[in-house]
């Protein structure tokens, strides 16, 4: 476990080069948040102040959360493991000593943990600052949001690993990574709440991993789901992650044959 | 053409170029080329070497009017770089080791058509230039391969041919032969050779091999920190820098520090077996101290280095500090 | 003379011909990466249909002043104009790349404008995916919406089209010209081009004052669909954008060009002058 540690900080660590870029996104990301509110502040306005059970205060939550969030899940791109296993440079990577998953994730992980500070943080703060949102007065949220935040943004790297392994197969990934993006992008919550979609996109939703990603952790983080409520769901992240963590280490096995097969 | 244009292709006055550097907070400036005065006739086959950072690279920039000087004047045939930089393009070839101009996706033939088509050439003047070009490459085995097909010798020679298929007066090479084999090398300079001698085109290169300077090169020109440490022939330079070549020899037995004359013992390796001595071309020949040597021993096989570039600057540099203090 | 004149024009376009023709080539001689890439392409318009239709279903009847079949409106207008321009412009938006990569002196050693070489230097057909989706939209829109159609509404239409191109390419261009400066935040720009993008997509009632100003007027997006799609249905517009300023588009346009020229020509003295 210690290896994969060390990877997270190192990751961590390389992120912390990147400030230019990571400002530039929070840049472009308050610009989403603000125009993001004004059409879902408008919407609870018009629902007379309530709508499927978010008010002003925590659909704010939701957009600064939300935007705050993505520089540190992966919901767009391939991982760097990907591109290492359709250049067949993974066959390196596979006679070190650490797993390949876990180490290519711990990486992921640190850097989007990183985000957290230049983006995550000042996003929220805009959303406090600017447009009075929501947050819980207690610190139970709090702690309950950094474990769910921590799954999600595990589970967010998991799952494009798990992506990026179909390059083992696969000649030309980008069309499936285009459509991995289109369909997370709705299902997460990026776009709109889960709970705003008619009844049966939702239960497609909650069917898939993916509000596990982003929209529980912002509901729990926000207060809007609490207690045993909120516990239930992150269980549910837990589950998620370790079935996105088992298959990943399914198709990195039956890949490496695959390599082997090949490149023997 | 006017007459001056056509004598003299570049001319270099008081060239300064800085640079801001962010060094944390600070902004720092940093002066590449500083103060250069020179100037390039038609037909010229000028060396421009330097250590890495001496300033190369943006003298080429600037020549070619992507970077504007801080001070001084630039005439590239005769025009203002960045004023007439389309005017100029038509008149001169770039090619760069490090990056391509051709199309990767694509074969050769067609990154070759594209360009005619970027420099108005008539179809007729294109295929004549084109087939001419082929040939003196040896191109032909490879015009309907991509580019990122091809192997690092046949890619520089499509760059070279990509950046004179419109018969520019001025051909620049940017380290043309880096990273590539002996045979690559060899084929790349002849060519040169052949098409300064048939076009007239003037070549101004630079280079980490000393190799490339002796086969293709009358003239050259060091530059050390953005300024000009030479400008002369290369016979020259080895006499002014006293640019010695080494004789490295595998001496059957071991053996006491060789001692000839004309030439100094460096240093020994394996007790003696392998020796290195520096003699100086302009005053000996390898052959003589070959024959010394084999007087004192058995020489099994002997190898000849060539001064590196590096080396040549760095005793020029030398030179000119302890002759100013 | 007429033929001179002919003739000389298409020497004057023969260089951006060649290379464009050649990156058609390109990209339609992978067939089946070319199929998924339309695919992918008309799926990312999907999920930005998705984000419209969910929001203004859960609405109350109408949203910011505009039912569904409204937004849709708006929706195809803007979506078919700024897949267009991503199109044929959508790479100038990687400028900073092709600075550090270097393939911007390339260009440096060609004998026609810069800009006019970078815009040519490829064109994404792939995106013919996600403007189909966008024509679809749109004429659903159109047909269900009660739009009097005459040759008002007809030259509204292509005025919009035409005007709503202009300004996202203007975008694209300001980017390029910004990322000149910005080469290790080069994401800034994308706040005004997919934030634009998004924006454009909206009706204006729901902005904040301070977006009403960024994005109305700065970066002119109500002109490129709100404001026309307006005037289509005979709407009133928002607060500080009145259905009637949508015949001004024309003007928003040559405002977001200049911007964009003068960006570009700020960008390129920077790389000429200060960069490194």
């Amino acid at each position: 476990m210690r290896v994969y540690a060390r990877i997270l900080a190192a990751g961590f660590r390389t992120q912390s080069r990147y400030l230019p870029a990571a400002f530039a996104g929070l840049l472009a990301n308050a610009t989403f948040g603000l125009l993001k509110s004004g059409i879902l502040l408008t919407l609870v306005d018009d629902g007379g102040g309530e709508l499927d059970g978010y008010t002003a205060g925590t659909m704010a939550a939701y957009v600064w959360l939300s935007q705050g969030l993505l520089g540190s899940v992966n919901i767009w791109s391939l991982p760097s493991s990907a591109e290492r296993i359709k250049s067949g440079d993974i066959a390196v990577d596979f006679l070190r000593p650490a797993d390949v998953q876990l180490a290519s994730i711990a990486d992921d992980v640190g850097r989007g943990l990183f985000a957290l500070i230049p983006r995550g943080l000042p996003s929220v703060g805009v959303g406090v600052l600017l447009v009075g949102m929501a947050m819980p007065a207690q610190v139970l949220p709090y702690a309950l949001g950094a474990v769910s935040l921590a799954l999600g943004i595990t589970l967010s790297h998991a799952l494009a690993y798990l992506l990026g392994t179909a390059g083992f197969w696969l000649v030309e990934v980008r069309g499936l990574q285009v459509l991995y993006m289109g369909v997370a992008g709705l299902l997460t919550g990026l776009i709109t709440p889960v709970w705003l979609f008619p009844g049966w996109l939702e239960a497609i939703a909650v069917a898939t991993p993916f509000p596990a990603v982003m929209m529980y952790p912002i509901d729990v983080l926000s207060g809007r789901t609490t207690g045993t409520d909120a516990l239930w769901l992150l269980a549910v992240q837990a589950g998620w992650l370790a079935l996105a963590l088992a298959a990943g280490q399914v198709a990195t096995r039956l890949g490496r044959r695959t390599l082997e097969v090949q490149g023997g | 053409m006017s007459g001056t244009t056509s004598d003299t292709i570049v001319e270099v006055r008081g060239l300064s170029r800085d640079f801001r550097v962010r060094d944390g907070l600070k902004v720092r400036r940093l002066t590449a080329v500083d103060r250069m005065t020179w100037s390039i006739a038609a037909g010229e086959a000028v060396g421009y070497i330097g250590a890495n950072g001496a300033g190369k690279s943006t003298t080429i920039k600037m020549l070619a009017g992507i970077l504007v000087p801080t001070a001084g004047d630039v005439h590239t045939c005769g025009l203002r770089p960045v004023k007439d930089r389309k005017k100029l393009a038509r008149r001169i070839g770039v090619v760069f080791g490090q990056r391509s101009q051709l199309w990767w996706d694509l074969p050769v033939r067609e990154s070759f058509g594209i360009l005619a088509a970027i420099h108005s050439l008539s179809r007729a003047r294109e295929r004549a230039r084109t087939d001419e070009l082929v040939e003196t490459l040896d191109m032909g085995d490879y015009l309907g391969t991509p580019v990122r097909q091809l192997s690092l010798g046949q890619r520089m020679r499509a760059e070279v041919a990509a950046a004179l298929l419109h018969r520019p007066q001025l051909l620049i090479l940017d380290e043309p032969t880096i990273g590539l084999d002996v045979l690559s090398k060899q084929r790349l300079r002849e060519f040169l050779v052949r098409e300064r001698a048939e076009h007239g085109t003037t070549l101004l290169l630079t280079t980490h091999d000393m190799g490339d300077v002796e086969r293709l090169c009358d003239r050259v020109l060091v530059v050390d920190h953005g300024r000009l440490a030479y400008d002369g022939s290369l016979d020259g330079l080895g006499r002014t820098v006293g640019a010695e070549r080494v004789l490295v020899v595998d001496l059957a037995e071991p053996c006491a520090e060789l001692a000839v004359p004309g030439a100094r013992h460096l240093r020994s390796e394996g007790g003696g077996l392998r020796q290195h001595l520096a003699f100086d071309p302009a005053a000996t020949t390898a052959a003589r101290v070959l024959a010394a040597v084999s007087e004192q021993a058995d020489v099994l096989d002997l190898t000849i280095a060539e001064p590196a570039v590096e080396d040549v600057v760095r005793r020029i540099y030398e030179r000119a500090t302890t002759s100013s203090s | 003379m007429g033929d001179g004149l002919a003739g000389r024009a298409s020497e004057l376009v023969r260089p951006y011909r060649a290379v464009l023709a050649s990156r058609v080539r390109a990209q339609r001689a992978y067939r089946a990466s070319f199929r998924a890439d339309l695919f992918g392409t008309a799926v990312v318009g999907l999920t930005e249909l998705a984000e419209v239709v969910v929001l203004f279903s859960a609405a109350n009847g109408t949203l910011g002043g505009l039912d569904l079949m409204q937004a849709l409106l708006v929706f195809g207008l803007a979506e078919l104009a700024f897949s267009n321009a991503d199109m044929l412009f959508g790479h100038v938006d990687s400028l900073a790349r092709q600075v550090r990569s270097g393939t911007v002196d390339i260009l440096y050693l060609r004998p026609q404008p810069l800009l006019a070489q970078l815009v040519t230097s490829d064109i994404s057909l792939r995106r013919v995916g996600r403007s189909a989706l966008a024509v679809v939209v749109l004429v659903v829109a159109l047909v269900v919406n009660d739009v009097d159609w005459g040759p008002r509404a007809v030259a509204l239409l292509a005025m919009s089209l035409v005007c709503g191109f202009a300004i996202f390419c203007a975008n694209f261009v300001t980017a390029g010209g910004l990322q000149f400066f910005l080469l290790n935040a080069q994401e800034v720009t994308n706040a005004f081009v997919y934030g634009g993008r998004h924006a454009s997509t909206q009706p204006a009632t729901v902005w904040v004052r301070s977006i009403t100003v960024i994005f109305g007027f700065v970066f002119p997006m109500a002109f490129c669909a709100y404001l026309p799609a307006m005037l289509l249905l005979g709407e009133p517009g928002a607060e500080w954008l009145p259905a009637w300023l949508g015949w001004y588009a024309p003007a928003a346009a040559a405002w977001a060009w200049t911007v964009a020229l003068l960006a570009w020509r700020a960008g390129v003295r920077h790389y000429q002058g200060g960069g490194g």
